[in-house]
């Protein structure tokens, strides 16, 4: 008999009482019912209590606030989907220091290592956790662009905030390559003292854009 | 159904580190020894427990999250075999490869088997605890494969050649300047000026692993959450080393117990709100990924997941000892234990510590094992755990089942009654009576006459010797509170409390 059949066999044996399959209760919240104000100032309350740097800008904005952000960087990578309108203005215009990557034409995992920054958009955020989430969308690209570079600038418009995480999640595809990020990456492995920056990019810039 | 011809009898019990070498009072008594273990540990757990207060507080639902999450583990058990091949499905669908382990030494062998076909010699590895329940490395290491722990804590206990004490801050018995002395001494390369600042030790970990990631083709990861409507698997995490296993390598194997399932990606919205704030007592941990089978050109593109029993199909026969399995690791009910605060993770033997490892340990590989029979007698039964439990287990129920699972087991083989039933007999026949007791109470003088001066009792007879080999119990008052109250408070003689047995009344 496979592993599989014999598996699955044990656990029909193991419920051979066969147990109630019981309703789920599910009176916990579905919705903050929070207005446009609260939602931005709950979000960068929670963002900043995780060490993420925020700024709020106009969305005309976004272009000269990507580019302050990006002033120190040597080289910077953006998906191919960026948003076209964020990359306008004297300095990000014919950029050379811009990469651009996508699917079809990626970058190696080495140029990456060897690239500042990343600008990307997101799919949804939630107010309550501070938690930004990326789906992989042409806008925010593959997994890779903004894991490897050690500075991830991240623009979130402001109709893409939900209140809470079951609102957020209601609005995600759960089959594409997903990445919840709340703050930068942190350790509390020594002694519990938290210490910010581990592998992950150890800078994130968060734009909510209105 | 198919027919059981040929099948071995059941339940089958599940190998690998599961099990304690050393009854727990001799590890106990051992590790309580260690006064470094003891105060960070002590440090950790009260830390740990007043920021999850905080921000579990914070949830005006918190108990509706908890009541949601425990019938959805209860349906889950319910529905097992038919939620598993539904994720075998969809997961399959999208280019995931599914393996089935029926206990830990195939579940390595499937392991070591699917990183040999990729040519490779070398894993890099996410923290988890299945992996370490099968002896993952260990068997890797023969095999001439290296598994290289890349959680923070995992990489100083693997450096250090020791075991994990806590599931979730495993090298929480290390302070800082012995992480600083383990660098120095095990890491290639760290530069010789290291300081026991824990911003530079985490520095020295990040470069120490940086090239690994970025030139890893294999990375071997547990998973927290499987969702069975979508085929999707989530790994919960902090510092970004599991992005980067999960993200960068050519192949993926996850190693996962058949348990981890919930039926649909809204119970997510759940389970995601339980977990940080029992775990880490944080709103959100850093980072979340969630992959479905393959997706064509981002992330690896050899995908595998290995499906383990390992005893929790005998775990799920016991009626009363199943919702054990209902555990999401979270370790908030070892964070809360006057035991586990004082022994530390060690001194449970098993991968699984604490209140959680005292159940699930036993159950998986039934109570007979070695010294795991000791295991459920490891706790006061105070009920801090069951408070804390995100998902709602409830433990001290289950460690009186598995305390008399034990006792009758033991009865089987001989049948003279133990001190140990006696002594509970005697116990249920003074308390099943108000007017007994207060018999018995009047004794309370004659143990004060065995105290002697000192008002100390050093050394109580029999099974009860255990208990004063570590401690002195005070001399009995001269008077029961039961003797005390009637004094203090003379009851009015037309309303006796409705809520006192009658029998107790004056
Ligand atoms: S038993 Fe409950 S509290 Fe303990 S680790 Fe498991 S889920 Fe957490």
């Amino acid at each position: 008999m496979s592993a599989r059949e014999e598996i699955l066999d044990r656990i029909r044996t193991a419920l051979k009482d066969t147990p109630e399959v019981p309703v789920i209760p599910r009176g916990y919240r579905a919705s903050s019912q929070l207005d446009e104000a609260e939602l931005i100032e709950l979000l960068v309350d929670r963002l900043i209590d995780y060490k993420a740097r925020v700024s709020i800008v106009d969305t005309a904005d976004v272009p000269a606030k990507i580019a302050e952000l990006l002033a120190g960087a040597g080289s910077y990578v953006v998906p191919a989907g960026l948003d076209a309108g964020w990359l306008t203005g004297p300095e990000l215009e014919q950029d050379s220091r811009r990469r651009t990557d996508s699917v079809t034409a990626p970058l190696s995992v080495a140029e990456l290592d060897g690239i500042d920054a990343v600008v990307t958009g997101s799919a949804v955020a939630v107010a309550e956790t501070g938690t930004i989430i990326l789906d992989g969308s042409p806008n925010q690209g593959r997994r890779a662009i903004t894991l490897v570079p050690d500075h991830h600038i991240c623009v979130v418009k402001v109709a893409d905030i939900a209140g809470i995480l079951p609102e957020a999640l209601g609005r995600i595809n759960g089959t594409r390559p997903l990445t919840m990020i709340s703050g930068p990456s942190a350790t509390s492995d020594i002694e519990l003292e938290r210490v910010e920056g581990v592998h992950g990019p150890r800078t994130l810039d968060v734009i909510i854009a209105r | 159904m198919s027919t059981f011809l040929g099948m071995p009898s059941l339940p089958v019990y599940g190998t690998g580190n599961l099990h304690a070498s050393q009854s727990f009072p001799k590890a106990a008594h051992r590790e309580l020894g260690n006064a470094q273990l003891r105060a960070n540990l002590g440090h950790a757990t009260h830390t740990i427990r007043d920021k999850r207060l905080n921000v579990v507080s914070e949830l005006p639902d918190w108990e509706n999250l908890r009541d949601a999450g425990s019938a959805i583990k209860e349906s889950v058990m319910a529905r097992l075999p038919e939620l598993l091949e539904q994720f075998e499905a969809n997961f399959t669908a999208r280019g995931g490869v599914i393996h089935w382990a029926r206990d830990a030494d195939e579940a390595n062998e499937i392991v070591a088997g699917l990183i040999r076909a990729t040519g490779e010699t070398e894993a890099v590895k996410i923290k988890s605890m299945a992996t370490q329940e099968i002896g993952l490395n260990e068997y890797l290491e023969e095999q001439g494969i290296a598994a290289y722990e890349t959680d923070l804590a995992e990489l100083i206990v693997q450096l250090d050649h020791d075991k994990p004490s806590h599931i979730l801050v495993p090298a929480i018995h290390k302070n800082r300047t012995q992480v600083r002395d383990i660098f120095l001494r095990e890491m290639e390369g760290v530069d010789p000026e290291l300081t026991n600042d824990p911003a530079r030790l985490a520095g020295a970990a990040r470069a120490h692993l940086r090239r690994k990631f970025l030139t890893a083709k294999v990375a071997v990861s547990g998973a927290n959450f499987a969702l069975a409507d979508s085929g999707t698997l989530a790994v919960v995490e902090s510092e970004g080393n599991g992005r980067m296993c999960l993200t960068l390598p050519e192949t993926l194997i996850t190693v996962m117990g058949v348990e981890k399932l919930l039926p649909t990606w809204q119970d997510l919205e759940v389970f995601m709100q339980l977990l940080p704030r029992s775990s880490t007592g944080e709103r959100m941990n850093p980072y979340t990924s969630l992959w479905t089978g393959v997706t064509e050109g981002d992330g690896p593109q050899n995908v595998h997941l290995v499906l383990l029993d390992n005893g929790r199909s005998a775990a799920l026969a016991d009626e009363m000892g199943r919702s054990a399995l209902h555990c999401i690791r979270c370790s908030a009910c070892m964070n809360v234990c006057p035991v586990y605060e004082r022994t530390g993770g060690h001194a449970y033997g098993s991968t699984y510590p604490g209140p959680i490892g005292a159940i699930l340990s036993p159950l998986m590989t039934g109570i007979q094992a070695e010294e795991n029979n000791s295991l459920p007698y490891a706790s006061s039964l105070c009920g801090a755990c069951y408070d804390a439990c995100p998902v709602k287990i409830n433990i001290p129920d289950i460690l009186v089942h598995l305390r008399s699972v034990d006792v009758d087991s033991k009865r089987g083989k001989k049948k003279i009654p133990t001190q140990m039933d006696i002594g509970m007999n005697a116990a249920s026949w003074a308390l099943s009576s108000g007017k007994r007791l207060g018999m018995l109470e009047k004794g309370l003088p004659l143990g004060r006459l065995a105290a002697g001066p000192d008002k100390k009792i050093t050394k109580l007879p029999g099974i009860a010797a255990g208990w004063t080999q570590s401690r002195d119990i005070p001399a009995p008052p001269k008077q029961s509170f039961r003797d005390w109250w009637k004094k203090e408070h003379h009851a009015p003689d037309t309303a006796p409390a409705a809520a006192y047995n009658q029998e107790d009344q004056p």
